[in-house]
């Protein structure tokens, strides 16, 4: 093996990226996986959020319909980055607000879980517009049915409509996915330790630009594309019983 | 249910607007809004403006610079971005699939960072690009933004531009041979015009989110509208009023893109 690395050059890297700690290869992992959980949490917030912004659009009463309009024109036209700063700010000084009215005194926030209510507050904008057109794809004989047979609303969100709507909703989700692991690194900005971060500290460090970021542009390679197999699995499987888009294209 | 949606559908012209605009729970939401902004104009702290005023409006230029530059020749190389992995070899078109997914892969904030901090740490190793005439303009950090924000545009563009190549009409294709156009005439008349208005709409898409973007260029020290916003912030404290000044800005920004390629999507024929 290091004898691979020496003809091919690449000594110095490797060794810069090692795991253990001469090497940077553990803080990157570290901030990996800081980046991943942020992910995942705010795709799963924006999908609550999408969710029932999506309910809301389609069968909420007219004030709440045009205020989710506003919602998810607002958050598609400010850059991210914005976002994150006042959302940042606004979470803080909510949480700070309403801990000294009940008499804890300041408290120190996590990053996590402020990455995951900024990142997850913007996602969800762009999940109540992937679900509200999923939603709209099924077909409303299948829902009326289901009401005909007087299922309760929720049971029939569980049992028709979720269900009913994967397949369309599924290329979006995957597209958010996307975009919920690379907004992460914007978290960089506001001083939270994920991949970018970390990447750009051991750079600093090390005069080892050029190793540090392409290895990190690896990393979130590797993620974009496990993660692309998966959501081809998810939609396969979501698309079960349906006939071929290939031939139905045509 | 059933007025409201009849609403929605109408067709928009400036009087149907107005109407829609004047049910009962729009006004009232109206009237807190301009409540809103008028409690905004009073209690909050304006009185920084005129000092900062004039690098918010260089930085304002340089944002809308960087933004029309990067996009026009973002465009320009997603053409044979497109072209190459709609029809190209397998040796033109395997780089160009290898680079879009490269670039849509990782975050555009590493992009940025690779560039200037990477090539800004080599090109002063090597002798000739010092002593080069380009060597003041590559001292500065716009270059390394402009060509970032470009290869963005044209991985993603590339993208949309290989599907739009497909989706032309192949009849109007073989119309054209059979007249005996020569190929890049045939290109330039018909493929190319044919394509673009295909994907119209979604070019506007895209352009918004390059406006999205450009903020990230000030951390690479670029002083464009963000940036300014942030040296409000660090002089003087005080934290949402910029913010809520930027956010109007980039919507405001935003509308007039929308607005200018919906003019541009009514004037081409469909």
């Amino acid at each position: 093996m290091e004898f691979f690395f020496e003809t091919l050059g690449l000594a110095e890297s490797a060794k810069l990226l090692s795991l253990s700690p001469p090497g940077w290869g553990g803080n990157l992992l570290r901030g990996l996986a800081n980046s991943m959980q942020i992910a995942f949490g705010a795709f799963g917030f924006g999908l609550l959020i999408g969710l029932f912004g999506a309910y809301g659009k389609l069968y909420g009463g007219v004030v709440l319909r045009d205020l989710l309009a506003v919602y998810t024109t607002v958050i598609r036209a400010v850059p991210e980055l914005v976002l994150i700063l006042i959302l940042y700010y606004v979470g803080t000084d909510l949480i700070n607000k309403i801990s000294e009215v009940m008499g804890y005194g300041r408290v120190e926030i996590s990053g996590v879980v402020a990455g995951i209510w900024v990142l997850g507050v913007v996602q969800g904008a762009y999940a109540t517009e992937v679900l509200r057109g999923a939603i709209q794809a099924v077909s409303p004989g299948q829902i009326e049915a289901a009401r005909a047979y007087g299922m309760p609303p929720f049971m029939l969100m569980r049992r028709v409509t979720i269900p009913a709507m994967m397949s369309f909703a599924t290329p979006g989700l995957a597209n958010l996915w996307l975009i919920a692991t690379k907004d992460t690194a914007l978290l960089a900005i506001v001083g939270f330790s994920e991949l970018t971060l970390e990447t750009r500290q051991a750079a600093a460090s090390t005069r080892a630009y050029f190793t540090f970021f392409l290895a990190a542009g690896a990393l979130y390679l590797i993620v974009t594309l496990c993660s692309g197999a998966v959501f081809a699995r998810i939609e396969k499987w979501a698309r079960r019983g349906q006939p071929s888009l290939k031939r139905a294209g045509r | 249910m059933g007025a409201a949606r009849s609403a929605v559908s109408e067709k928009s012209g400036p009087m149907n607007a107005f109407r829609a605009l004047m049910q009962p729970h729009r006004i009232v939401m109206l009237a807190l809004l301009l409540g809103a902004v008028i409690w905004c104009a009073v209690a909050l702290r304006w009185d920084w403006i005129p000092e900062y005023a004039p690098l918010a409006l260089e930085g304002l230029w340089r944002t809308i610079w960087i933004l029309v530059v990067t996009c026009v020749l973002g465009f320009l190389l997603a053409i044979p971005l497109g072209l190459a992995q709609a029809i190209g070899p397998w040796y033109l078109s395997a780089p160009a699939r290898i680079f879009c997914t490269v670039i849509r892969g990782t975050p555009l904030l590493l992009q940025i960072w690779l560039l200037y901090y990477g090539l800004g740490s080599l090109f002063p190793q090597i002798p000739w690009i010092r002593s080069s005439e380009l060597w003041p303009y590559l001292r500065q950090a716009w270059p390394y933004a402009v060509l970032a924000l470009t290869l963005s545009y044209a991985g993603y563009e590339g993208e949309v531009m290989r599907g739009a190549f497909g989706s032309v009409n192949k009849g109007q294709l073989e119309a054209a041979n059979a007249f005996g156009m020569p190929r890049f005439t045939m290109f330039r008349r018909i493929w190319l015009p044919q394509a673009i208005r295909n994907v119209l709409p979604t070019l506007g898409g895209e352009t918004i989110l390059q406006l999205k973007a450009t903020p990230l260029v000030a951390t690479i020290t670029v002083v464009e509208i963000y940036a300014v916003s942030s040296r409000v912030r660090s002089d003087t404290f005080i934290v949402y009023e910029p913010l809520i000044l930027l956010a109007v800005f980039y919507m405001i920004i935003a509308g007039i893109i929308a607005l200018l390629f919906r003019r541009f999507e009514d004037r081409v024929p469909g």
